[in-house]
């Protein structure tokens, strides 16, 4: 009913705007075709929604390579999280655990096989590229997904900038190692520091992120703040977070959850219906805050369009 | 009313807690009353409470015996039964949360799990054990199947130990939990072990084995 209303009296201001789409969101996913076809011509303007973090200026929105699915609310999106340095699972542990960590002057180190090595402030680091909104399907590799208003500048655009030399593969990621803002640090849980990579040619896709941002907002500390990576057609852990050096280099990485576990991650973790994890099935995913594990996966993640050229020729069921 | 079945009903109460408040979770966010209620992955937090309680029925029941023979108080052996069956009522909730939140209903998706994937498997040879030692739980059956009643019922130890194997088995890299749950466990099999040695060092000796032991 609140909805229906024409547009003189905004429905964000009868009920809070994270609670109605949360309910719709509900609907929709648990009660099947019920409900959903009446809402199917709702939309909502993103930007809405946030945390109260600072806004991000000069934001360039409506991106063609966003999805114009709906995303989640901010609320799931910044309660729902992996992040190792914070907690040991997923959940609202990196939440709860992250409420004092700052970000400060975060200082991002390139080197390796780059013509021009050198360590940047974040801010004079994203200076010269223009801050985009990518609204992103989020898949992890735990086959729950989250549709995520993400902020931040093409991964290209660094890429480019620091002018790898011929030498250069692959691009190495490194979290911050600080056992006294990241508690979980003091634990040999995982290989500190935690590690991703990519190939260079997957690291120049126009889809690869670098995001600093989220809902308009600067990114909180436990989806990654102050940068992580984006790789949409991978799955979520490849996304590394808090990332403080890439160093360009000539062999592949290994990743923290391939040298944690090799039978169950991979180096490329793209997303594949085909190919399950030992322990459970991807060929079906959760699109939270649904109960139900039905929605089909799509190769990709939905973005073969895009990215499989990337992929000819590869067996990807060997290099998964 | 004795006191034993005061307790009963108190037990029986406390035991429906963890149940009754993932009802009124799913209240919550039915109703948008609070939806998040039972966190952004409601279906998997359902899993994991069910789960959890599960094992935590199981080694309460397997308690009873441990604290019958330490605090000399028989009576509480009346329990025992009613906390096994609620160990089987959490697993079966939680059997239920894989067949409707994972797999839609699906048996080819079903059957597919429990082949495919050992975590599975064992998860389900537990519930499958709970199931048959809920069945025999009653009267008839302690009657009917006379000394084979107690071999048959010692299968509670083994899906204790499967039903910590299986936490372990699903979980990422943190096994601080599956940790605790084992050592637990250790305690109340080990105590089992113990006594059933010195029994037999005190039989081989030619004394008589105490009533209490079990």
């Amino acid at each position: 009913m609140l909805i229906k209303k024409p547009s003189d009296i905004r429905s964000s201001e009868i009920t809070p705007k994270s609670l109605y789409l949360r309910r719709r969101e509900f609907i929709q996913a648990s009660a099947a075709g019920v409900v959903a076809a009446g809402f199917a011509a709702c939309s909502e303007e993103v930007g809405a929604q946030g945390g109260g973090l600072p806004k991000l200026a000069n934001l360039k929105k409506g991106s063609p390579l966003s999805t114009t699915e709906m995303p989640n609310s901010y609320d799931h999106i910044t309660s729902y999280n992996n992040f190792y340095e914070f907690a040991g699972g997923a959940g609202e542990g990196p939440k709860q655990n992250s409420k004092n960590f700052k970000a400060g002057n975060w200082k991002i180190k390139v080197d390796g096989e780059v013509a021009k090595p050198a360590e940047y402030l974040l801010e004079d680091f994203l200076k010269p590229s223009m801050l985009e909104e990518r609204i992103y399907r989020h898949r992890c590799v735990e086959a729950w997904s989250l549709i995520v208003p993400w902020a931040g500048i093409p991964l290209k655009d660094v890429v480019d900038r620091v002018q790898p030399t011929s030498r250069a593969k692959f691009v190495k990621f490194y979290t911050l190692v600080d056992p006294s803002r990241f508690p979980m640090q003091r634990t040999d849980l995982l290989p500190w520091p935690y590690v991703e990579g990519l190939r260079l040619d997957e690291a120049r896709h126009p889809l690869a992120l670098l995001a600093v941002g989220l809902y308009g907002e600067q990114l909180p500390a436990q989806n990654g703040a102050p940068i992580r990576l984006v790789v949409p057609w991978k799955y979520g852990f490849k996304g590394i977070k808090s990332i403080v050096r890439m160093e360009f280099v000539e062999k592949q990485p290994l990743n923290t959850w391939q040298q944690q576990a090799p039978n169950e991650y991979g180096f490329y973790a793209n997303v594949n219906p085909m190919v399950d994890h030992p322990r459970w099935s991807q060929a079906r995913e959760r699109r939270l805050p649904s109960f139900f594990a039905n929605t089909r996966t799509q190769m990709f993640n939905g973005y073969a369009d895009q990215v499989a050229s990337l992929y000819t020729g590869m067996d990807l069921r060997k290099n998964f | 009313m004795k006191r034993i079945t005061v307790l009963k009903v108190l037990v029986f109460a406390a035991a429906l807690i963890p149940a009754a408040a993932l009802a009124v979770g799913f209240y919550q966010v039915y109703y948008g009353i609070d939806f998040n209620a039972l966190t952004a992955n409601p279906g998997d937090y359902i899993t994991d409470q069910t789960g959890t309680w599960t094992l935590a029925f199981l080694l309460i029941s397997l308690s009873v015996t441990p604290v019958r023979r330490l605090t000399k108080w028989n009576e509480i052996i009346k329990l025992r039964r009613m906390l096994g069956l609620f160990a089987f009522f959490y697993g079966t909730l939680h059997m239920l949360t894989w067949v409707v939140f994972i797999n839609s209903f699906d048996p080819g998706f079903m059957a597919d799990d429990i082949v495919k994937r050992p975590f599975i498997t064992v998860g389900m040879a537990t519930w499958l054990t709970l199931f048959v030692l809920a069945l025999t739980s009653n009267q008839f059956s302690i009657r009917k199947l006379k000394r084979k009643w107690q071999s048959l019922h010692r299968l509670a130890y083994l899906a204790g130990i499967m039903g910590v194997i299986h936490f372990w088995q699903l979980v990422k890299a943190d096994t601080t939990e599956p940790r605790r749950w084992a050592a637990a466990l250790a305690v109340l099999l080990g105590l089992r072990v113990w006594w059933a040695v010195r029994k037999r060092q005190f039989l081989v000796k030619g004394g008589k084995t105490s009533a209490v032991a079990r």
